[in-house]
């Protein structure tokens, strides 16, 4: 099957400004590259303020204006220009943001979530917001209630409607559970995973392993501003099938880690050796100088110099 | 409601508080109400005599002060020395002037002012954004008299539309003058206000729509495909409106004083010019009574900006805490 969404090599940096005019290159992403099948859902798993939203940003077409991304977004066979990406996001590719706080405070949530429709298509769009809203069991005094009103689970559900109004192709989903109670959690994956069965492509955003595991049928694992490795979720039930020793360690850790991930992965300056030498318990000389880049053995992605072509 | 008695009791306190306040202040003051009154009318000295025991000159302070405050509360505020007539009409008169004047140019600049700073803000870093910018920075520096008088050089003096001189004599009722003359005079002080009034709340606009432009909010709209234009129109304006009309309402202590200013200017025969007459030419009942009405003025202003903030907006209407 084609990729619905293929995003490769993206690097994504700001131009900062520290002291007066000194210029100073923060780089957040590095060489990403991964792809989304229609019905698929694709997790990407990393730490807070590792980048991820960027990530969802720059497909949006939406990143601030100091940001600037290289590398291609390819959605159906088709490179995305800015101009593309602004006729596709909200009809074909939408995002289900972060937080509450991507509502406007004070607006109706029933209003907002059909979004900016002509006047005589009105009606309509609120008869379908009324099924989607029930759907997800929101009563209908909600689509009264202003975001503020909302409690966090129900904020969660507005927010995965109007991504479901616009009947998209492909569901970017930023952080889809945080912050809500293991019932709400439940629901959200099933809702997500519901997505995928209807055929829609998802990348799911997310820094909890136990989600994406979940959820997921690939996860890609991103460090400090790398991709380092794509695998299918299965083979996260067993360290010996996973490749990189990062997520060995990750999964390793799981049940005394409380699901969290290590430390030391924020975006790092410019690196001239491989992103996770510091940590990592095979490393050699080589590896502290050269970037290893990402190769594909057998649908899965894999960043190490260490890696020779097959599972230990 | 429970809100709007509350506020109620403390006008009252603060009405009484101000009274009391600028009432011993004239007492203090050098102020001789006698005198004054006898240089206006021309008295004898049996009538001096008279004039003294009405105005209790030998009566101690505080039992004047009771008396006043006493005959405050009949609206009983004595008669006004230069226009000799009953304070009350005097105000009601020069008031109802000064209020279409202020009520006129605080709409004007309240529109106009909102207008631009959404403009300016939607256009944030364009040309038209520097223009409108520095048109505001350019007026809020620049003091309203100043504004009045090269508005008045402009259109009275090079382009003779208007006659320099406006005044009516003093104490001409308004029923006297037509509605066309009164409104021909309304227009340059109107317009020098309105100018006055825009920059701070165009300003202010901008600020927030800005900060608007660039919240998750603005992100999301974005994302789901909505024109910058429509975003605006949808979020930005809803967002920016209360707030604005609110800042509106807070100036109107701004208000006041520039209509004393332009109404000075303009000869236009308002509360300000009977303000800067009564005080020229101790008018002491008159003084008093103008204090009082700014004063009502100003808290009726302030008290609908809190009305406004606290009801209108849903996310402040659960909570009441007072
Ligand atoms: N406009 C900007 N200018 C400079 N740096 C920025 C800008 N926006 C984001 N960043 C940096 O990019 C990094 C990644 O931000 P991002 O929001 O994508 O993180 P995240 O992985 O989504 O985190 P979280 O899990 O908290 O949502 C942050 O460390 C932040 O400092
Ligand atoms: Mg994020």
């Amino acid at each position: 099957m084609d990729d619905l969404l293929n995003v490769s090599n993206i690097s994504i940096s700001f131009t900062q400004y520290v002291q007066g005019l000194n210029q100073h290159v923060l780089k957040v992403i590095s060489d990403l590259s991964l792809s989304v099948k229609e019905g698929e859902v694709v997790a990407i798993l990393g730490s807070s303020g590792s980048g991820k939203s960027l990530l969802a940003h720059a497909i949006l077409g939406i990143l601030p204006e100091n940001g600037n991304c290289e590398g291609d977004i390819v959605f159906k066979g088709e490179v995305l220009s800015q101009e593309r990406k602004e006729q596709l996001r909200g009809k074909e590719i939408c995002l289900i943001p972060q937080s509450v706080n991507f509502l406007d405070p004070l607006m109706k949530v029933g209003e907002q979530a059909i979004g900016d429709v002509p006047k005589e298509e009105r009606e309509e769009a609120f008869k379908k917001q009324r099924d989607v809203f029930s759907k997800y069991g929101l009563s209908e005094e909600v689509d009264d209630l202003y975001p503020f009103e909302l409690s966090g689970g129900m904020a969660r559900k507005v927010l995965l409607s109007t991504a479901l109004l616009s009947n998209p192709e492909l569901v970017v989903a930023d952080e889809p559970t945080p912050g809500l109670d293991s019932q709400s959690v439940k629901e959200t994956i099933k809702d997500i995973k519901q997505m995928a069965q209807d055929g829609k492509g998802v990348l799911l955003i997310t820094h909890e392993i136990d989600v994406a595991l979940k959820t997921a049928d690939r996860i890609a694992i991103f460090y400090s501003g790398y991709v380092i490795e794509i695998n299918k979720t299965e083979n996260f039930n067993d360290v010996n099938n996973l490749l990189h020793p990062y997520t060995k360690s990750l999964i390793e850790a799981l049940p005394r880690n409380g699901f969290k991930l290590t430390e030391g992965v924020q975006p790092l300056d410019d690196v001239d050796g491989c992103p996770y030498f510091e940590n990592c318990p095979i490393r050699d000389d080589f590896c502290k100088n050269n970037i290893p880049s990402l190769i594909e053995h057998d649908g899965v992605m894999i960043r190490c110099h260490k890696y020779n072509g097959e599972v230990e | 409601m429970k809100f709007l008695g509350y506020k109620a009791v403390r006008l009252f306190i603060l009405l009484v508080a101000v009274a009391a306040v600028s009432f011993l202040m004239i007492e203090l003051s050098p102020i001789d109400p006698v005198k004054s009154y006898a240089a206006e009318m021309g008295a004898s000295v049996q009538q001096m005599a008279a004039l003294r025991s009405y105005w209790q000159v030998d009566v101690p302070t505080y039992q004047k002060l009771l008396d006043w405050l006493f005959d405050l509360l009949q609206l009983n505020l004595g008669v006004s020395l230069i226009y000799r007539i009953p304070v009350v009409n005097v105000i009601l008169d020069k008031f109802t002037a000064s209020a279409i004047l202020m009520i006129t140019s605080w709409a004007i600049s309240g529109v106009f002012g909102f207008v631009l700073g959404i403009v300016a803000g939607a256009k944030e870093g364009s040309w038209i954004d520097k223009i409108i910018k520095g048109y505001c920075y350019l007026l809020q520096s620049s003091p309203a008299f100043w504004i009045g008088l090269i508005i008045m050089m402009i259109f009275s003096v090079y382009l003779r539309w208007f006659p320099t001189g406006l005044a009516v004599p003093v104490g001409t009722l308004a029923s006297e003058v037509t509605f066309f003359d009164w409104l021909y005079r309304l227009i340059l002080p109107a317009f020098t206000l309105s100018i006055v009034g825009i920059a701070s709340i165009a300003l202010y606009t901008r600020d927030r729509l800005v900060n608007i432009l660039n919240s998750d909010y603005f992100l999301f709209a974005r994302a789901r495909g909505e024109s910058h234009w429509s975003i605006i129109k949808r979020h930005g304006i809803r967002n920016v409106l209360l707030p604005a009309i609110t800042l509106q309402f807070m100036s109107f202590s701004e208000l006041f004083g520039g209509a004393v200013l332009v109404e000075q200017i303009f000869s236009y025969p308002g509360i300000g010019q009977a303000t800067v007459a009564a005080g020229l030419r101790s008018d002491v009942p008159l003084l008093l009574a103008i204090v009082l009405i700014s004063t009502v003025f100003v808290f009726v202003g302030n008290t609908i900006a809190d009305v406004l903030y606290k009801y209108v907006d849903p996310r402040m209407r659960g909570e009441d805490d007072e």
